[in-house]
């Protein structure tokens, strides 16, 4: 039972970190139909950009102080990722924007490529793993369950508590507001939304800026909880998230983040009750996904609710 | 979708070629920064000494090992050693009528890429030797390539038995590669070493026992298994983690109900320290020992905490007289990284090819493919006081030098513990 809650628990940490990446890809694919492979990038550049401003931003005095470290850290990875998604959007998928779809889509795995070398070529030690610091209150909480204890670390509780907050307020803001119903038009039909006086450009990027600053949020959570980061990291949960948007049903929000639960979740469990345990738990992630497209192609939340973004 | 439907087929032609050539450029360009970062080939810099003879032209020493990547803080370490040991050389005259240069390949710590950069190296008539690879997984795809161009390999890291002796190396040793030596000692002493010092010393008797699925991981965790045992302790779980996982959680988690008193990993250190921080963060605060894989600093930077242990090849390096003039010599050049954990290694296994090199063309003979035999024979029965000790090869091809050391994590520093070998 103790196991069992933990792995649960663990898994939802997980979680909620491919869920607030997932996101990312959800939004720009329901707007633009592109799958934004540099997204995974964007949050591992961002991983950086905390550690930048935590390193040389940030006096040292006020280093051990996380209540001013820790947003400090958020401005900081924040921005640059919203910076990098503008970036990106302008320069390299406008011009494609009415390209066939493979072209924004190598464009994409270019960008990624780009991203990665800059930062290893770039950022000082970052030919290696390098380590971040924990920029929270640095606390394991115990809970007494039967059979045994549940051990989570604050930081995987903020990571948790962030990406439900996160997506809540997504989701009101796409349902209920001016620039979210504008959203919605623009992913629906550009053409006639721009006929209703709905500016495509701005429209796009202001999704390309919403989906930057929830993976520059993931990044500082994933900063704080992980403790290090590599050019690399980018990859695996790029790949994490892109799956959750897939089995969430992609332009989906709620699909989204209850693609990156199921995902974090099955991983965890996986790895202890499946056959194969831990060097398996990949494998069963992509069986789940196949055949939840078998039986339902558009995803988990895909067609029939559409709540694109 | 109204507007695309109207559009004419010209220019509906225009824009996906249009298109399609920004974003060829645009993926050129990110193939062309990557590739700007790899190959990078520096000749030894202080080489140039006026006084030598080097009528003859420049041979090179190639070095395979990870530049960039997770394991790049050991692979620059053993690059710069290499340059280093090039560089005295060249001062010395060690051959005569030769320069000597370093060309550094990048292997990316992965054998397909290893592969390549061996027959990069192995098409260089100039290239006399290599040093290399870091890893074992890298080396079973290098040994092959160098082996068919009789090119003589030195590795400073490998430490899977079965790369001299073959897979039956604990029943029915056999060499397989003439042309491949080793100067560092093997997972079949490095494991049950650790075992010895873990079980009988350190008194752990419930072990957990972690692996990264890789040649080198595996090959050590097999061999802790079986002397663990075989002194007395239980083996309280296995587990295996993924080379680019970051979140340990569920591995830990996996392995915290059988309560081990210890976890043994068998693998390297950009996962190993993000483990131990990881299991301490889950409350399982039990020391993590490894082999020379975790061996490293970075280790300790990435999470490794107090009390973490970690056998490594032969002696503390500020033991040996030899040891501490190469220490010196390496501080001196100011290089921007480490020499990390085979450093030493790299330096001996570098000094090995150049003496057996300046004996293979003595009295003036001029290189040719012809001479890698007698190169070949020489490294054989090569024999000198190195930085790690004596440097001396078996008819394996492994080193004699069987020296081992066990290092804690203690203030935030490896510190030697215990040196000795295994006997058995």
């Amino acid at each position: 039972m103790a196991t069992l809650l933990q792995q649960l628990t663990s898994g939802l940490v997980l979680g909620a970190l491919i869920a607030l990446i997932a996101l990312g890809y959800t939004m720009v694919y329901g707007i633009i139909q592109l799958i934004n492979f540099a997204h995974g990038e964007v949050f591992m550049v961002s991983v950086f950009g905390a550690l930048a401003t935590y390193k040389w931003f940030i006096p040292q005095s006020w280093q051990g102080t996380w209540q001013i470290a820790l947003p400090c850290m958020l401005v900081g990875a924040v921005l640059v990722a919203v910076v990098l998604a503008v970036l990106m959007e302008r320069f390299a998928y406008r011009p494609l924007r009415n390209a066939p779809r493979l072209a924004p889509l190598i464009t994409a795995l270019g960008v990624s490529v780009m991203l990665k070398e800059f930062v290893r070529n770039f950022f000082p030690g970052a030919t290696a793993a390098v380590s971040v610091p924990r920029a929270f209150v640095d606390k394991a909480i115990t809970f007494a369950v039967p059979g045994g204890t549940v051990v989570i670390q604050s930081t995987g509780i903020l990571l948790v508590v962030v990406s439900i907050i996160g997506a809540v307020l997504l989701q009101t803001y796409i349902t209920r507001s001016r620039m979210g119903r504008a959203m919605r038009a623009t992913a629906q039909d550009p053409d006639t939304a721009r006929l209703m006086g709905v500016d495509p450009n701005r429209t796009i990027v202001l999704t390309f800026v919403i989906g930057g600053a929830l993976a520059g949020l993931a990044a500082v959570l994933y900063g704080i909880h992980i403790n290090t980061v590599d050019t690399e990291a980018g990859f695996l949960n790029g790949i994490f998230a892109f799956t959750a948007a897939v089995l969430g049903g992609v332009g989906s929000i709620k699909g989204a983040v209850i693609g990156g639960f199921t995902i974090g979740v099955i991983k965890t469990m996986a790895g202890q009750y499946f056959p194969g345990g831990t060097e398996y738990d990949l494998v069963w992630i992509f069986v789940l996904l196949i055949v939840v497209l078998v039986f339902r192609p558009q995803g988990l939340f895909g067609e029939p609710e559409r709540v694109r973004a | 979708m109204l507007t695309r439907i109207v559009r004419t087929k010209a220019e509906k032609g225009h824009h996906v070629r249009n298109h399609t050539v920004k974003a060829a450029v645009l993926v050129a360009g990110a193939l062309l920064l990557a590739a700007c970062s790899t190959n990078k080939t520096e000749s030894g810099s202080g080489g140039n000494n006026q006084s030598c003879d080097q009528s003859k032209g420049t041979l090179v020493i190639g070095v395979i090992a990870p530049q960039s990547g997770g394991l790049s803080a050991l692979g620059l370490g053993i690059k710069n050693s290499a340059m280093l040991a090039v560089d005295q050389a060249n001062e010395k005259c060690a051959v005569p009528g030769y320069k000597l240069s370093v060309q550094t390949e990048d292997d990316q710590a992965t054998a397909q890429v290893g592969a390549q950069a061996a027959t990069r190296l192995s098409s260089n008539a100039n290239v006399v030797g290599v040093v290399g690879t870091l890893n074992s997984s890298v080396a079973q795809s290098v040994q092959p390539i160098l082996k068919a161009k009789n090119i003589v390999q030195v590795s400073p890291a490998n430490t899977n038995p079965s790369l001299t002796r073959g897979t039956d190396y604990g029943t029915n040793p056999k060499r397989e590669y003439a042309n491949y030596f080793r100067v560092c000692a093997t997972d079949d002493l490095q494991g049950p070493f650790a075992a010895k010092y873990l079980v009988g010393k350190a008194g752990k008797k419930n072990i957990a026992v972690i692996t990264d699925g890789k040649t080198y991981g595996e090959g050590l965790a097999g061999e802790f298994k079986k002397e663990a045992v075989k002194e007395g302790a239980a083996i309280a779980a296995v587990a295996k983690v993924g080379e680019k996982d970051t979140d340990f959680s569920g591995v830990i988690n996996s392995i915290r109900g059988s309560n081990p008193d210890a976890v043994y990993y068998g693998g390297e250190y950009p996962q190993a320290g993000p483990l131990s921080k990881q299991m301490k963060d889950a409350g399982l605060n039990v020391p993590v020992m490894g082999g020379d894989g975790i061996y490293d600093p970075k280790f300790i930077e990435l999470g490794g905490k107090e009390g973490d242990l970690a056998t490594s090849v032969g002696a503390p390096t500020d033991t040996l007289d030899t040891a501490k003039a190469f220490v010196s010599a390496y501080k001196a050049k100011a290089y921007k990284d480490d020499f990390s954990a085979y450093g030493a290694f790299s330096y001996d296994a570098t000094n090995a090819i150049i003496g057996s090199l300046a004996k293979t063309l003595s009295g003036g003979t001029a290189w040719s493919d012809g001479k890698r035999a007698d190169l070949i024979t020489n490294v054989q029965s090569y024999s000198a006081q190195g930085a790690t000790g004596e440097v001396k090869f078996d008819q394996y091809g492994d080193s004699t030098n069987k020296l081992l050391t066990v290092y804690k994590v203690s203030g935030g520093k490896w510190a030697a513990d215990e040196t000795g070998t295994f006997g058995g």
